[in-house]
């Protein structure tokens, strides 16, 4: 084996840790946690409202919204207010039940693990609906911190990294930089790539595809795209 | 030392990695075959011939000479784009490279590492990349099956069919109806039914605006309903009637002799009727033996089946965790894939698996929405980790520049798939 394609084995080893998006939690771990819930919660097929609301389909429904469940008046205050059901507000919700919504009729202390909490949420998710079907259904993972793995740091400037992350640049800006519907990034100065890249990942410049895409590349990715936008003007 | 799994997992992969050198030929190049040249099997020829510089042997396997686009297809049944706007040639892979072959694979030998084709002869790879699209379940759909596909056209595979519903459409008499079954989950493009349902209803309000449209659906919901939901107030009142799971939208059979719709018991008379069965992977998947019930399983590193480490499943055709079965996905995934064939057969870099998606809707003219998300690999699936929806109550500017940025995409994916 050549050193290059060593050193290539290995980036991929150290990528596979790192593509790795697994922070929501073990649904499997999640079902031991649930057995605190069951009592008043029923989930799955043929689930009914028991002391409580059943689960399915929680993710993305407004609180209290069951017409067909009488829910405390703090859960129904709570609902019109907006509260709806999503990793961060369960994960809140189940930490202390009370803190989101001062008497409420769920009488359980909360779980103070971090842990249990996100095992449970990542159980809870499998009831709801796939992003499959319904594409804007709830994520099920939380994206990569790329910005803190050494391993892609050290792409800092590759052209042909570049290349490779433009590659989704090009299923909707056409390479030939025509300009109908959808601007031309091409003979862009690397300058102006740059800082209209991070106005979009922090959400200061408008689009919700272009905040999505960006939001997902670090500096270094970013600098990776400029430099190979940059070198096809040459 | 104790290990977590993240850490197990990456000490494992490391090894692998290690010990998977790349599959070097003496002789020759190293062969890929692609089956199927639709938004995955296209992609994943173009990028590999591009970036392998004439290092891999790619050859695509497609049967058809022209490839209508299923993505947009519903703006052609509305009047928007002529059929041949959404039709193309493969002439731009072949220039780049791809040794395009006009054939039905029919087999796979897995051993040998052949495909098989309709043609005669075989065709030998060290990669096999399969992108069929879907095929029908047989019986999903009661009374209906292929040879009454003339008269309860599914057009969910554009082209012939397309134009077939677009000419019943233009053909219904006044205050005609026109049925539509929905599929069931999953299916190949989740807004697709609903998008059609509002192409059909501009059409009908242009030329037959007292005709009516009923779908009969099997879900309980549906993806960007609310949006959809709105427009039908909003564009076409009174003209769509939905029928979901709830109210018996699953209990169907029809008659194509008749020209009946018979949802919950209740048979209508229908003067169009557009049976959308419930789908599964294109018949070769099936046939290599790399399915698992309707679908293919896919690891979401780089696409490659559970079943053979050698065969990747890309597109509608594969199970695959959250994507929605697009062209975008299945365009998507290609990349991915094609990045990791190359480094397994050249020892180029393989970086990490991106994944997105955006899926546009035109709902009237100049009213187009929009629903995306982003993706990675975990080890049990592609995970959504990002995504966003157009809003309800939208101004008309921006729903507007949605429409014309879905024409500026599709110009963008046709390019990217074909060159």
């Amino acid at each position: 084996m050549h050193l290059v394609q060593l050193l290539s084995a290995i980036a991929l080893a150290a990528f596979c840790t790192t593509a790795v998006a697994d922070e929501f939690g073990d649904p499997v771990a999640g079902e031991e946690v649930f057995r605190k819930c069951k009592s008043c919660h029923q989930l799955g097929e043929g689930a009914k409202h028991r002391i409580g609301p059943h689960l399915n389909g929680l993710f993305g429904r407004r609180a209290a919204s069951h017409e067909d469940f009488r829910y405390s008046k703090a859960l129904v205050r709570a609902g019109t207010g907006g509260l709806e059901w999503h990793a961060d507000t369960l994960d809140a919700f189940l930490e202390s039940p009370r803190r989101l919504a001062s008497g409420t009729r769920m009488s359980f202390a909360g779980l103070k693990k971090a842990e249990d909490r996100l095992n449970l949420i990542a159980y809870l998710r499998s009831f709801s609906d796939s992003p499959a079907n319904i594409p804007e259904a709830d994520p099920t993972a939380s994206p990569t911190d790329h910005d803190l793995d050494p391993a892609i740091l050290a792409l800092k400037g590759d052209p042909e990294y570049g290349e490779y992350l433009s590659s989704e640049c090009t299923t909707c800006h056409q390479a030939d930089g025509r300009n109908d519907g959808i601007p031309s990034i091409v003979l862009w100065p690397k300058e102006d790539f740059v800082l209209a890249m991070h106005a979009y990942k922090n959400k200061t410049r408008a689009h919700p595809v272009m905040q999505m895409m960006a939001g997902r590349l670090n500096a270094e990715e970013i600098a990776a795209l400029a430099a190979y936008f940059s070198a096809l003007e040459q | 030392m104790t290990l977590n799994r993240r850490q197990f997992i990456g000490t494992t992969a490391a090894v692998a990695a290690t010990l998977s050198a790349p599959i070097v030929k003496a002789q020759g190049k190293p062969r890929v075959v692609v089956v199927g040249g639709g938004a995955g099997g296209a992609t994943a020829a173009r990028y590999l011939a591009k970036d392998s510089k004439g290092a891999i042997d790619v050859t695509l396997i497609e049967p058809t000479r022209k490839y209508y686009t299923c993505f947009f297809s519903n703006l052609y049944l509305g009047g928007f784009k002529e059929i041949e706007d959404i039709g193309h040639t493969y002439g731009g892979l072949a220039a780049g490279g791809v040794n395009v072959v006009h054939d039905w694979a029919v087999g796979v030998d897995r051993d040998a590492k052949t495909v098989s084709l309709a043609g005669g002869g075989t065709v030998p790879y060290d990669k096999l990349i399969l992108s069929p699209g879907i095929d029908f379940v047989e019986g999903a759909v009661e009374g209906w099956g292929l040879s009454a596909q003339n008269a309860m056209p599914h057009a969910y595979k554009a082209g012939s069919q397309s134009e077939l519903l677009k000419a019943q459409l233009m053909a219904m008499p006044a205050g005609g109806t026109f049925a539509m079954v929905a599929p069931p989950n999953p299916f190949r493009c989740p807004p697709g039914p609903y998008e059609r349902v509002s192409m059909v209803a501009h059409f009908l309000k242009q030329n037959n605006p007292t005709a009516k449209i009923i779908v009969a659906d099997p879900k309980p919901k549906f993806s960007k309903m609310a949006l959809f939901q709105e427009g039908w107030a909003n564009h076409y009142e009174g003209m769509v009637d939905w029928i979901g799971e709830e109210f018996g939208g699953g209990n169907v059979s029809v008659d194509p002799d008749a020209m009946t719709v018979t949802i919950d018991g209740e048979e209508t008379k229908v003067d169009v009727c557009n049976v959308i069965p419930a789908m599964k992977a294109g018949r070769i998947a099936e046939l290599a033996g790399v399915t698992d019930g309707n679908w293919a399983p896919v690891n979401a590193a780089d696409m490659s089946t559970k079943a053979d480490a050698d065969i990747y499943v890309l597109g509608d055709a594969s199970s695959q965790g959250d994507m929605p079965k697009s062209g975008f996905s299945a365009n998507s995934q290609a990349k991915v894939c094609a990045n990791a064939v190359r480094g397994a057969l050249t020892g180029s870099k393989v970086f990490p698996a991106k994944f997105s998606n955006t899926c546009w809707s035109l709902i009237a003219p100049n009213d187009g929405v929009k629903v995306g998300a982003t993706y990675e690999a975990t080890p049990e699936k592609i995970a959504k980790v990002d995504g966003f929806i157009s809003q309800t109550g939208e101004s008309a500017d921006l729903r507007k520049a949605t429409y014309e940025e879905s024409e500026g995409w599709y110009t963008g994916i046709t390019t990217d798939m074909l060159g």
